[in-house]
């Protein structure tokens, strides 16, 4: 016998269904998540192993994405424009960052509805299927992070102690901010299919709003004394959370010898800058999975 | 054994939306604000209790709301109204093989379908040989279940399904999958769970496996609660219900010149008490009182299953038979002698008419209302009942 015998039957979880959206009450809920936590991690391997197995270069793939776009940015940058110096680790820490939210988002928002057949036929927390995108492009993130990680030390460019801490801070930042909108964006998609089509715009908007092949601090020179309303447009470039993320991974990993690659900030300030996006991030990912939650009630019924 | 039930149902109630033209777009959500769909009711005040280490069983037509029933207590639907309580660990098969990807190998499937279906990583080790061995899939376990055949599938999905052992499973005719040897080892092991205490609920077509294995049955029809109680009663209120739907189906009816005094199932000479064994005989005797001069009358019989099938059936005329001129006021007594009875198990439904021999005149006609049962013998199983003599000789 796997599960305790009968005898202890008083002793059983009570499970109550109404038709009353359940609060989402944050400690009960992970305590349910990690029970079901085998599943996450199943289905997080399930789509890494479809992803690869079938090709011959496996995870590979995943790496050539971030070399092949070092590839060609360094041909603009280095060719065709001034050039950015040691171009392919200034992308590379903003590129890694980026792909993890994009990654996350645009799978994110396919996550409910391509899983249709589980969702009507199984009982599970709903949340665990767009945490398990958010896994798999985590996985991704890492894998890359370590052929970066490998370049940085082959190349003998290193770390500056100074700057790195910065990247567990600016790390945090990014999954909690990842995981919040992938909530929303899997969310809504459920009932409106939109969501998908105008993500991909969105995401492509974003990306060059974003610090990523360009130099911060061009953006800061050029519209630091463009008023915009009661902000000065820098201010609002900076709105974007996406930018003071990849702000951190830049600071934490580039050495900007000149100082005239990366916004004029300090490492302090771009911490406390990373601080607010963490604590925004956190509010949102409570309303965005207090909104998933109490949309996933319906899921069965809408795909 | 604990005294609260391990599932409650209170007057639960589910709402679908049947849209005509289903939103899925901002457009269409803004642009007809009152969209146009319609109320389905799925489950209208549904009340029952599953006392823990019960089992259960949910009869009813297609579209009586069943499935739904069994999604709302697995919580994969909300009710619209109503509460379940439920207790304990509970598994919900409602699918074969939920979550199995063609590209992953046999061992994977196992591992990521039982996860779903509760199974941690390590419960999952311990009956990993078990699961393989019951499937008969060994040799096959690191293929990629896209070569697999859909039996295949079917059989892996199955063992994975009977070795999860939660407190409280929920089985959704999956039994009816399979071929008879693996519907029966499904049925063992239903069995099994019963004598481990576990608390089941079993929606099912097949009456009989409901009278076998239950000791409760609800039925449902449109969404409410027809009938509740014992399988027999229930399965009885069932097969009313089905008879009311079918048209050419009445209690009784004729012209009565003659008509059917008496009738009664006999084991021999005596009045039939208790199930035939597979193989046995039965005797239906008719008793005839004409009440007016009746030109060669026919007596014919028919019998049905449990789901109102028709299953067999015969005449006078058919046997030679000729009852010739009957005058009024005499009476007559035919015997239609059936065996060996070749059917396994189950309950059959005697139908009993007296017509002309043209069948342009019905007599009297009694629509299903006699039965007996047949009860299988020790192990003997399939669908019929073959006779057979074993023979071992010294070479």
């Amino acid at each position: 016998m796997i599960w305790g015998s009968p005898a202890i039957a008083t002793a059983l979880k009570l499970t109550e269904r109404t038709s009353e959206p359940p609060r989402l009450r944050v400690v009960l809920r992970v305590r349910e998540l990690w029970a079901f936590r085998e599943i996450l991690w199943n289905l997080v391997r399930k789509e890494l192993k479809v992803k690869y197995t079938a090709s011959v270069l496996g995870a590979v793939w995943s790496l050539l994405n971030p070399v092949v776009f070092l590839a060609v940015f360094w041909f603009v940058s280095e060719v065709l424009l001034d050039g950015i110096p040691n171009y392919p680790v200034y992308l590379l820490s903003g590129l890694l960052a980026w792909n993890l939210l994009s990654v996350s988002l645009s799978s994110g928002a396919q996550a409910v509805i391509s899983n249709a057949n589980l969702v009507k036929k199984v009982y599970f927390p709903r949340e665990i299927l767009p945490l398990a995108t958010v896994g798999v492009s985590l996985v991704d993130f890492v894998l890359q992070s370590a052929v970066l990680l490998a370049f940085l030390l082959v190349s003998g460019y290193g770390f500056t102690l100074a700057t790195i801490w910065l990247y567990p801070v600016a790390f945090v930042a990014l999954l909690t901010f990842t995981t919040a909108t992938t909530f929303l964006v899997s969310a809504l998609n459920v009932r409106y299919r939109d969501v998908q089509h105008l993500l991909g715009l969105g995401l492509l908007v974003w990306f060059w709003m974003t610090p990523i092949v360009y130099q911060g601090f061009l953006v800061q020179d050029k519209l630091r004394d463009v008023a915009l309303g009661p902000l000065t447009a820098w201010q609002a470039y900076l709105l974007n959370p996406a930018a003071t993320i990849v702000f951190g991974f830049q600071q934490a990993l580039y050495e900007d010898a000149h100082g005239d690659v990366l916004p004029a900030f300090s490492t302090g300030e771009l911490a406390t800058m990373l601080g607010v996006v963490i604590a925004v991030s956190t509010v949102l990912l409570y309303l965005t999975w207090r909104l998933y939650f109490s949309m996933s009630g319906d899921f069965a019924e809408e795909l | 054994m604990s005294a609260d039930p391990a599932i409650e149902v209170r007057e639960v109630s589910k709402r679908f939306r049947i849209y005509r033209e289903k939103p899925t777009s901002l457009k269409q959500r803004l642009l007809s604000r009152r969209t146009r769909a319609d109320d389905f009711w799925a489950l209208r005040d549904v009340s029952f209790d599953v006392p823990t280490g019960g089992s259960l069983a949910l009869i009813g037509h297609n579209g009586s709301g069943k499935t739904t029933m069994l999604k709302v207590v697995a919580g994969i639907l909300r009710p619209t109204a109503g509460v379940v309580r439920q207790r304990g660990r509970l598994a919900a098969l409602l699918e074969l093989g939920a979550g199995f990807h063609p590209e992953l190998t046999g061992r994977e499937n196992v591992y990521l379908n039982a996860s779903f279906l509760g199974l941690s990583r390590r419960e999952t080790d311990r009956v990993y040989d078990d699961i393989v061995g019951f499937a008969e899939l060994e040799e096959f376990m690191d293929t990629a279940v896209k070569f697999y055949s859909s039996g295949m599938l079917v059989r892996l999905g199955f063992a994975v399904a009977v070795h999860v052992d939660p407190e409280v499973l929920l089985i959704d005719e999956v039994l009816a999958v399979g071929d008879e040897a693996f519907q029966a080892r499904c049925i063992d092991r239903v069995r099994w769970f019963q004598e481990q205490g576990r608390t089941i609920v079993l929606v099912t077509h097949a009456l009989d496996t409901v009278r076998q294995l239950c000791d409760q049955a609800v039925m449902l029809d449109h969404g409410r609660v027809q009938a509740v109680g014992r399988p027999d009663d229930v399965v009885r209120e069932m097969r009313m219900t089905i008879l009311k739907h079918d048209l050419d189906f009445v209690r009784e009816e004729g012209s009565k010149e003659i008509e059917i005094a008496a009738a009664s199932l006999l084991d021999g000479r005596d009045e039939l008490d208790g199930p035939l064994r597979p193989g046995g005989e039965v005797t239906v005797q008719v008793d005839l009182h004409a009440n007016e001069g009746v030109d060669d009358p026919v007596v014919s019989f028919a019998l049905h299953d449990g789901m109102n099938r028709f299953v067999y059936g015969g005449d006078t005329a058919a046997a030679g038979l000729d009852l010739g001129r009957v005058v009024g006021s005499t009476k007559k007594r035919v015997r239609f002698r059936l065996g060996p009875i070749p059917f396994v198990q189950g309950k059959y439904w005697v139908t009993l008419g007296v017509h002309s021999r043209d069948h342009e005149r019905t007599y009297h006609v009694q629509d299903q209302r006699y039965a007996f049962e047949v009860q299988e013998l020790g192990d003997a199983r399939g669908q019929v009942f073959v006779p057979v003599a074993v023979e071992v000789q010294d070479l």
